[in-house]
């Protein structure tokens, strides 16, 4: 049974994503800007 | 004590510009879904690539404001992950992955079609001697070798160019060619393959 359950043990592992990610993903969403114009919003991206 | 604001909460606030609401959104919950993805992919990059492409989604369905809040942030993120990792997994299959180990390396059995540098040099001196050997033809021989061989010029182009005909320009070729061959033969020039 040990066999059975310990094989795939990696999968449990507790992961978390970088704090660049995190931070890549902050300031996406800065950039982001939004426009709407008759029910069509367009995307964009200040830099 | 610290307060905890509740996700729909920070989510509203979000929706609203305060950007620090979506930091704290992100850090509360990285590892619950981090740890998600990482269940199914097993593999921290792709994890990072998920989680990055998970919350692009959050950002923009938040920011459009097409999210409709039932007290359901997590599952609802955690939905979208689920998602990406199932479009990651049909990516994969339609573009088979080929990993090389310490025994083979598949750059060993395919090149790019590119010569290596020292096959480069190898060509540029065959090109070299021939050219040389060219030169030592008659003008006639040495112009429809030129035109055929260099300007890639048909035997009909060839002889209305020259103002012979075609059959003369192909014997023309044809003793070009004769010629060249008795040059290498005489000279014992050795042009190796690359």
């Amino acid at each position: 049974m040990e066999k059975i359950y310990s094989e795939q043990q990696n999968a449990c592992r507790l992961a978390k994503v970088c704090p660049e990610t995190v931070k890549f993903l902050l300031n996406y969403s800065r950039s982001l800007y939004i426009t709407k114009y008759d029910y069509i919003s367009f995307e964009g991206n200040l830099n | 004590m610290e307060l905890q604001l509740d996700d729909s909460v920070l989510v509203k606030n979000y929706i609203q510009g305060d950007e620090k609401s979506l930091e704290i959104l992100i850090n509360r919950h990285n590892q619950r879904i981090s740890s998600f993805i990482y269940s199914k992919v097993l593999n921290q990059s792709i994890t990072e690539d998920i989680f990055q492409d998970t919350f692009i989604k959050v950002i923009r369905t938040l920011r459009k404001g097409s999210y409709s809040e039932e007290g359901k942030f997590l599952p609802w993120v955690l939905r979208i992950a689920h998602n990406l990792v199932i479009d990651h997994f049909r990516k994969n299959r339609r573009l088979p992955k080929f990993e090389c180990n310490e025994n083979f390396n598949i750059f060993s059995v395919i090149g790019d079609g590119k010569l290596n540098a020292e096959k480069q040099l190898i060509k540029d001196q065959i090109d070299f001697d021939i050219q040389l050997l060219i030169e030592q033809l008659p003008d006639d021989q040495k112009e429809v070798i030129s035109m055929r061989m260099y300007k890639d010029m048909s035997f009909k182009e060839i002889s209305e160019n020259t103002g012979v005909s075609i059959n003369t320009a192909l014997g023309r070729m044809r003793y070009a060619l004769i010629n060249l061959r008795k040059l290498i033969e005489t000279h014992n020039i050795v042009l190796t393959n690359y």
